[in-house]
């Protein structure tokens, strides 16, 4: 499996945020994507996505399950968590595990996130890193093959970090690929860099 | 469980729940059909003419205070982009939570309609009219609603804009109920005509409600 990007140019609101970008990542790689504020990162991410048009430039995966779209084979962290706060931690995994997959991950993806004593609480109570890893949860919950993280490590404490990494590193192992967008060091050694913005 | 019923089930479920909003609009009709007499005056007569309108009118504002909820409320805790990157065909997630949001806020103000009849001096026969032609209609008010929502969640920060876009669109569906109603209370038209052009308007709405929402939310991928 690999994904390619080839001269990609991305325009939000008129203005040319990047362009002719090109990078590849294959299975088992990840991909760190950094830059400054307003370089690019996010967009990349909800590009590669399908939430942001391709401007220009071609996007192609290679050897992924041919008959799915590459945005139907992604898992798309942005910094939204898409819970509701009524629902139960439980309820709201839940339903994207039915939505997104086959449903049955979930009291499975709760336990390695650190979550399935809290899991009969409304997602309201909790708190911005435990909103976070219920996020997380998402992801270990329904497999598929590219996660796109943007700051996955925001609000999250050291041991959450530290699980996160490993979370990431079983993934790479099992053959996914990582897209992620960061400013400091997210637990992924070895990553290739992707630079945004750095000539202008 | 499949990904529509999943959706389904989750729209119901938040609509019950803590500021879900699904009694919001059944008290608001309430307070339009309260006040009425008290603007109008205790003029019986004037009050079962008008009556059939009256409870119209309330229940298309009351449908309207409950839309903008429909899809801003995915598109603000990003729910919307996970929906996006499912398996599951746009139109059909967009008519599951048409069809959820019907349920929940619509449903009701049907329910409640024989109730507040009373309060407009209808009798049974004619408050059961009234409520059968809502049945067939809000359904259509929701349909055409969910067009605006979608095209006010692409314009962000659309919610007022809504209202003005939506309130014009259901002009026809509002003159077809009035007359079914009016055609079964006094006559002289038979409560068929209007009553199934009524029933198309709804079937039309489904239809062009579901796609142009799902092709107003991809356009809105920038």
């Amino acid at each position: 499996m690999r994904l390619e990007a080839s001269d990609l140019a991305c325009v939000r609101g008129g203005r040319e945020v990047f362009a002719g970008l090109r990078f590849a990542v294959a299975g088992g790689e990840a991909l760190m994507v950094t830059g400054r504020n307003g370089a690019g990162k996010s967009s990349l991410l909800r590009m590669i996505a399908g939430l942001v048009r391709v401007a220009a430039g071609r996007l192609a995966l290679t050897g992924g399950a041919d008959d799915l779209p590459l945005a139907e084979q992604a898992h798309y962290l942005g910094h939204q968590d898409a819970l509701k706060p009524s629902l139960t931690v439980e309820e709201n995994l839940d339903f994207w595990a039915r939505y997104l997959g086959t449903g049955d991950g979930a009291p499975a993806a709760l336990a390695a996130v650190g979550l399935d004593t809290v899991a009969k609480l409304p997602a309201g109570y909790l708190s911005a890193g435990q909103r976070r890893r219920l996020s997380i949860a998402r992801l270990v919950a329904i497999k598929r093959p590219i996660w796109l993280l943007d700051e996955p490590a925001s609000a999250l404490d050291r041991a959450a970090q530290d699980r996160l990494a490993e979370l990431m590193r079983g993934h790479l192992a099992g053959g996914g690929l990582i897209v992620a967008a960061a400013h400091g060091p997210i637990g992924l050694e070895g990553a290739r860099e992707l630079q945004l913005g750095a000539t202008g | 469980m499949n990904p529509l019923a999943a959706l389904f089930m989750r729209d119901l479920k938040l609509a019950g729940r803590v500021g879900g909003g699904a009694g919001i609009g059944v008290l608001f009709f309430l307070i339009v059909i309260v006040l009425t007499p008290f603007a109008i005056g205790p003029d019986l007569a004037l009050l079962a003419r008008i009556g059939p309108a009256i409870l119209w009118l309330g229940a298309l504002l009351a449908s309207l205070l409950t839309l903008d909820r429909l899809i801003a409320a995915d598109a603000e805790d990003g729910s919307l982009d996970l929906i996006l990157t499912g398996q599951t065909p746009l139109e059909l997630a967009v008519a599951t939570k048409a069809l959820a949001h019907w349920l929940s806020t619509g449903l009701p103000l049907v329910i409640a309609t024989p109730l507040f009849a009373l309060l407009m001096n209808l009798d049974s026969q004619a408050s059961l009219a009234v409520a059968l032609t809502l049945l067939a209609g809000t359904p259509a008010l929701t349909f055409i609603g969910l067009l605006g929502a979608a095209l006010s969640v692409t314009l962000r920060r659309g919610g007022l804009l809504l209202t003005v876009l939506v309130l014009p669109l259901t002009v026809p569906v509002l003159i077809f109920g009035v007359s079914a109603s009016n055609a079964a209370i006094v006559g002289p038209l038979p409560f068929g005509t209007p009553f199934t052009i009524l029933c198309a308007l709804t079937l039309v709405s489904f239809v062009v409600g579901t796609f142009a929402a799902a092709a107003a939310l991809r356009h809105g991928i920038e």
